[in-house]
């Protein structure tokens, strides 16, 4: 009923391959696209992107990017916030570097180096798996973490060990720094997430997220069937880090404007990133953005709820966050592997058919 | 789709702010490692403006209104936390996070709102000329540094030649804040400085006592925050090195670091610039009019600790920058910027201390255009743990202006390059 359906047919492959192949969930997605282009940044606050928008965006690049990795190739990973951190120092040395080049291709740059760190990283991936491989990149998080804090030379020697991002401007506008507008900020930003989201949809579809997928089912049976592991894995180890890096750097330059290794991408954003991923929901695109929306927004409505609504302390607020996210966590581990993706899935099946459930 | 209409309902339940009143900003956190250190300073912060609330009405007549932001001392939510409440007309920002300050730095001086930082932050920005909103009194980092070794110099009959000295800090920008000067004052005086970093948040430093029991430096500089403290108190403990041989810095010498550990910590010293204790006439009307009628935002077990009272304190600060500015413009409902002039005015003398209630609780201040860290008058205090309190057992150490005039006028302007602000200058007069 609510999915009408009737002479929606497909008379092309290409139709029927396409990415939305329900003509509803299309313009409905043609609506948000417009919607997050041409009509958010014109009612956009300080606070809105701050808090809730820019946040958004930038976790759910880094969750696409662990998704690519954990979800699609089923590598686990604990060091997304060691390569955050590798994205972040290569935008401040890049940015510091070569004050002319466009903040643009310096994000960019600072995923491609973030790439070749994570494939370094990824290495001991043909060897080691399962726990065994997520120890070894939690030792990557705490070895880039205090690779930042112990070479002076990525933080150009400041005093304080921070690093700061100066202004930096496309066509004009100021994109860093204290004076960049917000919906500047903004359309940065999800100029980047969409790239980024289309990419990923088209990669796992295609021939490379095929074999992440086959690798991931039963490695050896991929392994028998001619997937080369080594490519595979390190292929994914590279675009997940990419994107990862590409989060790091937009999370210091645009979001933060100065960051701190250990405070700003130590072991908990790791664990924030794999959380969103596993609430969202493991290898679904639609799960990166919902588990983001869902980790970043839970802290800002119980705020409103229990502070603005009832007058409760903060902290009180602050700890049934923490109540809140832990439970649903085990939550959603024990009742919906799949994280709200599935949920999504299986509300949409059954909308699909309704009111007739045969 | 969903993101946008949870930021169009979030604009509005955020878009009332308070009419008429005075809008104070606390940034709290009384969750996770550090909540130690920020809970007793954000209670007696919130607890000194209720009483003026009960007692006077407010300031000039004007109430105040006091919101609270949790940020877990977390820099991003931190800075979130300021986005959310400065669109509010909120008055002054004290975050008691140098992490915090220096993401704030920039942003103060755009929006031009106070940022007071209390003993913490960028010392370099106690250049007012170049920072014209961030005000560091009463006392900043180096200052505290400087007097450490001049304490310890005296302790060694007046030379720290050849001495190990060991400078363990909270791995962030506050604990690399004195580098600069302890390495200076190192070739000055021909001590060695052996570096200690802890990392964010501190609670593991199994890794850093057997090292220090191998290194056995001469005296421990402790620059710690938030667990750290305790945890570093305990391993010297644990590993036999003596707690009397250590030296914390004005943050690392909280009552709750201390108590639990009894009599190991007897001998414990540590730099204030403040007195200690809760004997002053202000707990009085605080009792009266807050505690008496359960207005205490926390649940009294800090009341007269260090940072208890350095809540109280950087309250007192505020209100009586706020009345200066009500005074200097005529009106009461001030501004944020008219409060800068009233922070650029403060002058706190003995008489001005007692009859706030204060007596005695720092050296004389005065700030003008050009110095926004104040006297810099250091003492050092000693845990006495019979008596569990600490006690105060030198004078005031004055700052070492010849040193650290230069390192300022030098560090300010870095930042400033780094960051692209433009000195304001003051008016020369």
């Amino acid at each position: 009923m609510l999915y009408r359906e009737a002479g929606d047919y497909k008379t092309s492959y290409t139709d029927d391959a396409q990415t939305f192949p329900i003509k509803l969930d299309r313009w409905w997605y043609y609506a948000v696209v417009f919607v997050a282009f041409c009509i958010v940044p014109f009612v956009l606050t300080d606070y809105t992107v701050n808090a809730i928008m820019l946040p958004f965006l930038i976790f759910a690049i880094a969750a696409l990017g662990l998704n690519i990795l954990t979800g699609y190739c089923g590598q686990v990973s604990l060091g997304t916030g060691g390569f955050m951190a590798v994205g972040a120092y290569a935008t401040y040395k890049l940015m510091t570097a070569f004050p002319d080049l466009n903040i643009f291709f310096i994000v960019i740059l600072s995923g491609l180096i973030t790439a070749i760190v994570g494939v370094l990283f990824g290495l001991p991936s043909l060897r080691i798996k399962g726990f065994y491989l997520a120890v070894a990149t939690l030792a990557a998080q705490f070895f880039l973490v205090w690779l930042f804090n112990k070479v002076p030379w990525f933080y150009n020697n400041s005093a304080s060990g921070q690093i700061s991002a100066p202004e930096r401007t496309i066509f004009g506008q100021a994109v860093t720094g204290p004076n960049a507008e917000p919906w500047v900020a903004y359309l940065f930003c999800l100029i980047f997430v969409f790239t980024l989201a289309w990419l990923t949809r088209n990669l796992t579809r295609g021939r490379i997220g095929r074999s992440w997928m086959a690798i991931r089912d039963m490695d050896i049976a991929a392994e028998i069937i001619g997937v080369n592991p080594l490519r595979t894995k390190l292929s994914a180890f590279a675009v997940s880090s990419f994107f990862i890096g590409i989060s790091g750097s937009l999370f210091f330059a645009v979001y933060l404007g100065a960051a701190e290794v250990g405070e700003a991408f130590g072991i908990q954003k790791s664990f924030l990133v794999l959380f969103m991923v596993i609430i969202g929901g493991l290898g679904s695109i639609f799960g990166a953005f919902a588990g983001a929306a869902f980790m970043v927004l839970l802290p800002v409505f119980l705020k409103i709820f229990f502070v603005d609504t009832l007058g409760w302390p903060t902290d009180i607020a602050a700890h049934i966050n923490f109540l809140i996210a832990g439970g649903l966590i085990v939550f959603f581990l024990i009742v919906e592997p799949h994280g709200l993706a599935a949920l999504w899935r299986t509300v949409k099946e059954k909308l699909r058919l309704w009111p007739f459930p045969h | 789709m969903r993101a946008t209409i949870a930021a169009i309902a979030v604009c509005a339940a955020t878009a009332t702010p308070a009419m008429a009143d005075l809008t104070m900003v606390s940034l709290t956190y009384r969750t996770g490692p550090y909540a130690a250190g920020g809970i007793p300073f954000s209670d007696g912060y919130a607890d000194y403006f209720t009483m003026l609330n009960e007692r006077d009405g407010g300031i000039g007549g004007v109430p105040i209104e006091l919101l609270e932001c949790e940020f877990g001392y977390a820099t991003d939510r931190g800075v979130a936390c300021y986005e959310e409440t400065v669109t509010q007309g909120a008055l002054v920002y004290q975050p008691l996070s140098t992490g915090v300050t220096v993401e704030l730095i920039r942003r103060v001086q755009e929006d031009e709102v106070v940022l007071h930082t209390m003993g913490y932050g960028l010392t370099a920005a106690s250049d007012g000329a170049t920072y014209p909103y961030v005000f560091n009194f009463p006392a900043h980092y180096w200052d505290g540094a400087v007097a450490q070794i001049a304490y310890l110099k005296e302790l060694y009959g007046g030379s720290l030649e050849g001495k190990r000295i060991m400078h363990m800090h909270h791995n962030s920008g506050y604990g690399r804040e004195p580098i600069p000067t302890l390495e200076a004052l190192a070739e000055i005086e021909g001590f060695e400085l052996i570096m200690m970093p802890v990392d964010h948040p501190g609670e593991d430093q199994s890794a850093i006592w057997p090292v220090v029991a191998e290194e056995s430096p001469d005296h421990i500089l402790l620059w710690g925050w938030g667990v750290m403290n305790r945890v570093a108190l305990e391993g010297a403990v644990e590993v036999g090195y003596p707690v009397d041989q250590m030296m914390g810095i004005w943050w690392s010498a909280a009552e709750s670091d201390l108590k639990p550990l009894g009599d190991a910590v007897e001998g414990y010293r540590s730099v204030t610039f403040h007195a200690v204790g809760d004997n002053f006439a202000i707990f009085n009307d605080l009792n009266n009019l807050v505690y008496q009628r359960d207005l205490a935002r926390g649940r009294m077990n800090n009341i007269g600790e260090a940072l208890y009272n350095r809540g109280v304190a950087a309250a007192i600060y505020a209100a009586e920058a706020i009345r200066i500015a009500q005074e200097i413009h005529g009106v009461g409902d001030v501004t944020p910027p008219m409060v800068r002039d009233g922070y650029e005015q403060l002058t706190l003398d003995d008489a001005a201390f007692e009859a706030l209630g204060m007596e005695g609780f720092t050296p004389p201040m005065q700030i003008t255009c050009e110095d926004h860290g104040g006297g810099g008058m250091v003492a050092v205090a000693e845990w006495n743990s019979q008596q569990r309190r600490w006690v105060q057992i030198t004078d005031y150490y004055p700052p070492d202006d010849a040193l650290i005039e230069p390192q300022i006028r030098e560090a300010s302007a870095a930042f400033a390059l780094a960051n692209e602000i433009t000195a304001t200058g003051c008016p020369s007069n």
